[in-house]
């Protein structure tokens, strides 16, 4: 089996040396990467281009270890007319992403070890990004009875995260036993925070605007009432927690609190909860309608300055694809959700790196080494250091392009920032050290495809040899 | 104007303007032949999601009057769950060549949507959308009260300094937002009264004074006009307030109420009404209703707001 090209990358700056807030970029010095059978074998300066390597000039980029995203709904099984496993990693090649963990609420739903191998084994072949199924933490996401939790961590998916995301585990019995139960398996609860009762038709954020609007309010309580709840819980029987898609003040201080408490919680925002407030529902336009809805002001200003704090661990995208027609419909009836993967680390850099709330090393733990470390994603770069997996994103902070639908690479158009001018580029994604998108561009399926297989058939020999 | 989707954006100029033009129409229609060849080879089509005889009737007149032709389109059953989306639906009056589109719908919001989203050329009227907004009611009630008020010298008068006292379910109410943004345009004073779970959460950030007491309100708003709202019997199942006889007792517009309001004071009502609950029948019957004026100022406002969205060249802005 031939071996993957090998790679030189030269005079790239390194996002873990940038520790600084508001630092620029050009103040570190640049280090070159040599890449040798998807590891990085060699970091140093003026490193000579052996025969038959390939060199990408990376002058003025910024590296960071590949970014994962600890929630992205591939919609496979069963939605591909929204998105497919290879469409979604596709997109999220496009936005940097080398891995990324598909949320449970497939049809059939990710409940059993034959959905959560099907969807890995459709990453695999791909080749895009490492795809981590995340199981559904009760059957058919119907909140009674636990799913095969077990089934699905001991399979080949190696499932450690459980989420019905879309719906909250709101049975406080049940949800204890799932804390519980998944501590026998080493995972974590990612809980959909959202009162059932206290969100019924509910359609955005509850306050002046929704009243005046018409639409039925979707109270902060009801997310915050919950992820009280359940961080008590965590604490009372000692398990691992993370919370999904944090959008109000109030369940900043709820986490805060428990942080400080010592519950070992962990929580994420959405790119789109940094930049997007309310007052854009007034236009009915169904792209803005999101589950948890888009808050007021004083909630963005919180939720970035709890980046800043370290009270939000992670950025995770809710990547959510929907096809054209539920979206061009009346408010009510349109789907929730919008897409994300693509104009993650944009939005990242115009709402924390350029309002100083985060430094780039800051950054690569937001959006790489944290999520790696809730979602346990063994094989993870911990850095760029000689040894690790090549697994790393090249970026251009500088600029700015409009953000339009050939900027879109997965199958869904939901995205609300078209026709919007967002900072920075994803110049280059590498994957067990093949080129997925390369200068801009996405590299075909095939290619990438077959250089996913070279990689797998290079870590199982090295894994032969090793035995 | 382009097109007539809420109260909220509205200028007073625009207002008074509407209201003006009512007055026009209103004279029309006390002569033995009431129609205008106004809207000669123009079609409106009555777009109704949701069933609503006195409203359709009342555009359908207005139209008619105005020499429209209409096509009255009862969608109701035909919306997204049942197949086919409003997206085709537009697509399908901008076929037939639509000018003019009054469309009620349960989703609020779905006229706005309807107007911006390119699939039509036609002007959209908004005819009551989910518990957004209802703007020829409020349009219809302000001229009422203007007519009321000043009579033969309503022409170019606005609403200032009035005091008005709505009643009711404000949180499910179009016609409650509808009439709060016009009337505060108009200068009025507005006023809500109802039990807390029938207000709309954050009504407070809104211009408006509230109450939980009827009486409270009547004493301290000094009404000139009292709105009553229809009460949904549904609601009471919802636990928005325990039964019929404790919300009559406190929200409802008795005769012992009705004989403490000073001599101006008019009471109005979007109707249907339910006799007993939110209003008496004394108080219904009285000389001091509107209900019947509002039915027919109902079609001249109506009327006013077609010409005004219809007639000669249909531009972009206002």
């Amino acid at each position: 089996m031939t071996a993957s090209p090998d790679l030189l990358i030269r005079n790239v700056r390194l996002a873990a040396d940038l520790t600084e807030r508001g630092a620029d970029h050009q103040s570190v010095t640049p280090v070159d990467l040599r890449i040798v059978d998807g590891r990085i074998v060699e970091r140093g300066t003026a490193l000579e281009a052996r025969e038959g390597e390939r060199v990408i000039e990376a002058d003025g980029l910024v590296a960071m270890t590949g970014l994962v995203d600890l929630h992205t709904h591939l919609r496979e099984p069963g939605g591909e007319q929204s998105e497919t496993v290879l469409t979604g990693t596709r997109a999220a090649a496009a936005g940097g992403f080398t891995s990324v963990f598909a949320m449970a609420n497939t049809m059939p739903v990710a409940d059993t070890a034959g959905v959560v191998e099907q969807v890995k084994t459709l990453g695999d072949a791909a080749g895009y990004a490492t795809v981590r199924p995340i199981g559904a933490v009760t059957e058919d996401l119907a909140g009674e009875r636990l799913s095969e939790i077990g089934a699905m961590a001991q399979s080949r998916a190696e499932v450690r995260v459980f989420s019905d995301d879309g719906k909250c585990v709101h049975d406080p019995q049940l949800m204890r036993r799932a804390l519980e139960y998944v501590k026998t398996f080493g995972g974590v609860i990612a809980q959909h925070a959202q009162d059932p009762r206290l969100t019924e038709g509910a359609q955005m954020n509850e306050g002046a605007l929704s009243s005046e609007l018409g639409l039925k309010g979707w109270p902060a309580v009801a997310e915050e009432s919950i992820i009280a709840r359940d961080v008590l819980l965590a604490e009372h029987v000692g398990a691992r927690l993370h919370i999904c898609h944090l959008s109000t003040a109030g369940s900043v201080e709820v986490i805060r609190w428990a942080k400080a408490r010592g519950v070992e919680v962990t929580a994420e925002v959405t790119p789109h909860h940094l930049i997007l407030t309310e007052e854009l529902v007034r236009s009915y336009d169904a792209r803005y309608k999101v589950n948890p809805p888009l808050r007021r002001d004083e909630d963005v200003r919180a939720l970035r300055q709890a980046v800043a704090d370290g009270i939000i661990d992670i950025v995770a995208t809710d990547h959510a694809p929907h096809p054209v027609e539920a979206k061009e419909c009346e408010w009510d009836a349109a789907a929730f959700g919008m897409v994300g993967l693509e104009s993650a680390l944009p939005i990242a850099l115009l709402t924390l790196i350029q309002e100083g709330h985060a430094s780039w090393a800051e950054l690569e733990t937001l959006l790489s080494q944290k999520p790696a470390e809730i979602g346990l994603l063994e094989g993870h770069p911990a850095s760029l250091a000689a040894g690790e997996t090549a697994d790393l994103v090249l970026i251009d902070p500088t600029g700015s392009s409009e953000f339009n639908l050939g900027s879109l690479k997965g199958m869904s158009v939901n995205s609300p920032y078209l026709g919007m001018e967002l900072p920075g580029r994803v110049a280059y994604t590498i994957r067990h050290g093949y080129v997925t998108l390369d200068d801009g561009e996405l590299v075909a399926p095939e290619v990438v495809a077959q250089a996913a297989a070279r990689a797998i058939a290079t870590a199982t020999a090295t894994a032969g040899s090793a035995q | 104007m382009r097109h007539l989707l809420d109260t909220r954006t509205l200028t007073r100029d625009e207002a008074i303007l509407i209201l003006d033009i009512a007055e026009d129409m209103s004279a029309t229609q006390q002569r033995e032949v009431k129609k205008l060849p106004t809207l000669r080879g123009k079609t409106i089509v009555n777009l109704f999601y949701e069933d609503s005889t006195r409203t359709r009737i009342s555009f359908e007149a207005a139209s008619k009057r105005l020499s429209a032709d209409v096509i009255n389109f009862s969608a109701k059953g035909s919306s997204v769950s049942k197949g086919e989306s409003l997206k085709d639906t537009a697509q399908t009056l901008q076929a037939i060549g639509a000018d003019g589109v009054v469309i009620r719908h349960p989703a609020s919001g779905a006229p706005a949507m309807l107007a911006s989203s390119g699939w039509i050329d036609a002007g959209v009227l908004n005819a009551g959308d989910g518990t957004h907004e209802h703007p020829t009611q409020a349009l219809l009630d302000a001229f009422t009260m203007r007519r009321r008020l000043f009579g033969e010298n309503s022409r170019g008068r606005d609403l200032d300094g009035i005091s008005v006292v709505i009643v009711g379910d404000i949180m499910h109410s179009r016609v409650a937002r509808s009439n709060l943004w016009l009337l505060k345009v108009l200068g009025a004073n507005v006023s809500f009264v109802a039990p807390e779970t029938l207000l709309p959460y954050g009504t407070r950030e809104w211009p408006v004074t509230i109450y939980h007491s009827l009486d409270t309100a009547i004493r301290e708003a000094n009404p000139d006009v009292i709105m009553l709202l229809r009460i949904q019997t549904e609601r009471m199942h919802a636990a928005f307030f325990p039964n019929e006889r404790e919300y009559a007792r406190n929200w409802g517009l008795n005769d012992v109420r009705v004989a403490g309001l000073q001599d101006r004071t008019i009471i109005m009502h979007p109707g249907p009404m339910n006799r007993g609950l939110e209003i008496s029948a004394g108080a219904a019957d009285s000389e001091r209703s509107t209900v019947l004026e509002q039915v027919a100022n109902g079609v001249s406002v109506r009327m006013a707001a077609l010409y005004l969205l219809l007639s000669g060249e249909r531009g972009e802005s206002a």
